[in-house]
């Protein structure tokens, strides 16, 4: 059981889901994506597409938030912050933009050019902040680092909330809405894509041993410090960007929007999907932003809002039954895997004969 | 659709047979009284950091719509109100709006509260063509996004206009002070519309101070302010600092009248300023002690439902819901253009927070009450009208 535990984000060659790693296979799920971005909005509804573009924002943050929380095992509370920064950034380029070149609109391909270019910029304004927000404060540990994380988080809604270029209090409205289903879930792709490289890489076995023992890894010459930030950085890039597509889908950003409850909101997608498993959010990010539309037929028919009730309830009764989260640390790859190892047996012991060794040498 | 989903989930899970039964008609029975009622949409923060503000409203919803049932209904056919909460999110009062009007297939929308939220309710709305009515959206781009969106409250430049008029005309100021909240984008936007008007009117601005919300001690602003010797005091502030900053201002011996806005409006508001409060006016929707009977009645009807006297964002909901009705009952076919069309028409509708009457933005023109704070009531004073 250990051996395969710490075998498991190894590329194994005989894993039928090593496919995963090259490139090509998510290439195709873009291309999968730009199809269905022409054919889903008929198919689905409005409204359930509209929950569909909301989860797959919600995606990028679990996911991004999962590589700091679930891999490097340092509990942030500051992911909405990074978020609203990158989202007032990007909001804040397109409208001056459009408002000095209003010709911009006219193009597709210009304009869909200058929204990739604000969603980048924003990322990079996120990830310049997680980077001095995360300089200091990843010198702490566990709860100490959730407090200073919170409250940096806060402080960059203060500032926003005091920024007249960004419309204050009343916030910024008037935004385009570029969000397309398209965009938000071809940004989704890349996120989980490059946060899975990256956990498989050199760079994530060092998150991953900052993780399971810091003064370990310290003794082993890892800069446990360096490697936290790292993560930091780019978790925060990941949340700027959906900051950005929350922006350009919405058309309003307002301070209030970006408190401290909706840190907690992803936390809660991280910590149910299993922190550490990027599955896990996904499947968490997208179940909990359609749970709360599936409950209003409830509140409709009975006339009393039980809705966060419910939630509330799925959510203990999760954490009970399983604390580890619905995927714990696994993958959907390594579920497979299972599974095919159960249904033949004979592949089941050529994986079996494969980990000890593998795992000896960890 | 979903509702029967829903129940078959219910087989499975296998709850008594009876209880279905009786689910199952009561679903039968429903679905032949949608057929024949208008369905109205509201998104409202019924839960959240903001739950009081859109209870409230969605009482005066509910109780305009009662009445309206009672009289019979629109031309015959009851109203149906589809109540949605939102959280206090924009991103769920999109959701909701979008679920309103492309499932339930809505006439009209009553919401939201607040500015941030109609923002990205406005925009749906718009999109297919629903009209979409405001209670108390301030914030003038909310009506900008296009001629589909309605507010039935005043705005802020009318507001700080209000009280310049009340301060020239009734107090006969000739020389104000104003001391504004700089984190709040309200307060800031609403010295400034006073500015103008006062100095429009002929009068002087003899000192412009600032603080923060939050902020506890005043006396230094108040200092400079009581060396210039105003006659009034503009303070468009929310009513935790107002408490504190008239208390400090009675004991540094400043006599002046001091004026507000409709953030005043709070029971709060007399329990942190208690007696210092005397003399002091501030403008807002209504006053419970308008003797006008569309008030009166009101207020009694409303008191008899929730056994509670209605604040200013109730009886904002009640007129929005009633402004719709009136619309409504003058088209031909109920359909959302012409009540879009008709809600543009709105003239002289004699709500409880004023006449009210939609400019071409579609924002209402209508008159505000001034209240004078004296031991821990307000006491209506005036009505100023546009």
């Amino acid at each position: 059981m250990k051996n395969k535990k710490q075998n498991k984000n190894a590329l194994n060659p005989t894993d039928p889901f090593c496919g995963f790693a090259s490139l090509r296979w998510w290439l195709l799920a873009v291309a999968v994506v730009w199809v269905l971005n022409s054919i889903l909005p008929d198919l689905m509804g409005p409204y359930y597409f509209q929950i569909l573009i909301l989860a797959g924002i919600n995606v990028i943050l679990a996911v991004s938030l999962n590589l700091v929380n679930g891999f490097t095992g340092q509990f942030s509370m500051g992911h909405a912050g990074f978020m609203s920064v990158g989202g007032y950034i990007s909001a804040y380029i397109t409208t001056q933009l459009i408002v000095s070149h209003p010709e911009i609109m006219n193009d597709a391909i210009l304009g869909s050019a200058v929204f990739v270019g604000s969603l980048l910029l924003g990322g990079l304004g996120a990830t310049c902040t997680g980077y001095l927000v995360g300089l200091p404060s990843l010198r702490l540990r566990g709860d100490y680092l959730a407090i200073v994380t919170l409250g940096f988080g806060e402080i960059i809604r203060v500032v926003f909330l005091n920024m007249d270029a960004v419309g204050g209090a009343r916030g910024l409205s008037g935004i385009m809405q570029f969000s397309s289903f398209g965009w938000v879930f071809t940004l989704a792709i890349f996120t989980v894509f490059t946060v899975w490289r990256v956990v498989h890489s050199a760079q994530g076995r060092v998150l991953l041993s900052i993780r399971e023992d810091e003064i370990a890894a310290t003794a082993m010459g890892v800069n446990t410090t360096q490697g936290k930030v790292r993560a930091f950085a780019m978790g925060a890039f990941f949340a700027g960007v959906a900051g950005g597509l929350f922006a350009h889908y919405l058309t309003i950003m307002s301070p209030g929007t970006f408190d401290f409850n909706r840190s907690f909101e992803i936390i809660i997608m991280v910590v149910l999907g299993g922190m550490g498993s990027i599955s896990g959010s996904v499947v968490a990010a997208v179940l909990l932003t359609s749970l709360k539309e599936a409950l209003r037929p409830l509140q409709q028919l009975t006339g009393v809002d039980l809705r966060m009730v419910i939630y509330s309830l799925v959510l203990i009764t999760m954490m009970l039954a399983r604390p580890s989260g619905i995927f714990g640390t696994r993958e959907i790859g390594d579920i497979y895997r299972d599974w095919r190892a159960g249904k033949a047996p004979k592949d089941a012991k050529k994986l079996k004969a494969s980990t000890p060794s593998k795992g000896g040498a960890a | 659709m979903n509702l029967g989903t829903s129940v078959l989930k219910v087989t499975r899970v296998g709850i008594l047979k009876g209880r279905l039964l009786a689910a199952v008609s009561t679903l039968l029975i429903g679905s032949s009284v949608f057929a024949a009622t208008i369905k109205i949409g509201e998104v409202g923060s019924m839960t959240g950091s903001e739950a009081t503000f859109g209870i409230s409203t969605h009482e005066g919803i509910e109780l305009a719509i009662k009445e309206q049932n009672a009289k019979g209904g629109i031309k015959g056919q009851k109203i149906e109100l589809i109540s949605l909460d939102d959280q206090g999110k924009p991103e769920e009062a999109a959701i909701a709006t979008t679920k309103l009007i492309t499932q339930d297939k809505v006439v009209a929308i009553l919401g939201e509260v607040a500015s941030s939220r109609s923002l990205a309710m406005a925009p749906i709305a718009q999109k297919y063509k629903v009209p979409m009515i405001s209670p108390s959206s301030t914030n003038p781009k909310v009506t900008a996004v296009g001629d589909h969106i309605f507010r039935v409250c005043f705005i802020d430049p009318f507001q700080g206009a209000v009280m310049a008029k009340f301060a020239s005309e009734n107090l006969k100021a000739k020389k104000v002070a104003i001391f504004r909240d700089v984190k709040s984008d309200y307060s800031v936007g609403l010295s400034d519309f006073f500015k103008e008007a006062f100095l429009k009117a002929g009068g002087e601005v003899v000192v412009d101070q600032s603080y923060s919300s939050g902020e506890v001690d005043f006396n230094s602003q108040l200092t400079s302010i009581r060396a210039k010797k105003p006659d009034v005091i503009f303070l468009p502030g929310y009513y935790t600092e107002v408490g504190l900053i008239a208390k400090q201002a009675r004991k540094l011996g400043i006599k002046a009248a001091i004026l507000g806005g409709d953030g005043w409006d709070s029971e709060k508001l007399y329990e942190i300023g208690g007696k210092s409060l005397n003399n002091s006016y501030f403008s807002n929707h209504y006053s419970q002690d308008d003797q006008t009977p569309a008030v009166q009645s009101f207020i009694a009807t409303y008191k008899k439902a929730y056994n509670k006297i209605p604040d200013g964002l109730g009886a904002l909901g009640y007129d929005a819901a009633r402004v719709l009705f009136a619309a409504m009952e003058t088209t031909k076919t109920g359909s959302t253009a012409e009540v879009q069309g008709a809600l543009a028409k709105t003239k002289d509708f004699q709500g409880v927070t004023g006449k009210i009457t939609m400019d071409e933005m579609r924002n209402a023109t209508k008159s505000a009450v001034v209240l004078e704070v004296k031991d821990g009531k307000f006491l209506y004073k005036t009505t100023i009208n546009p």
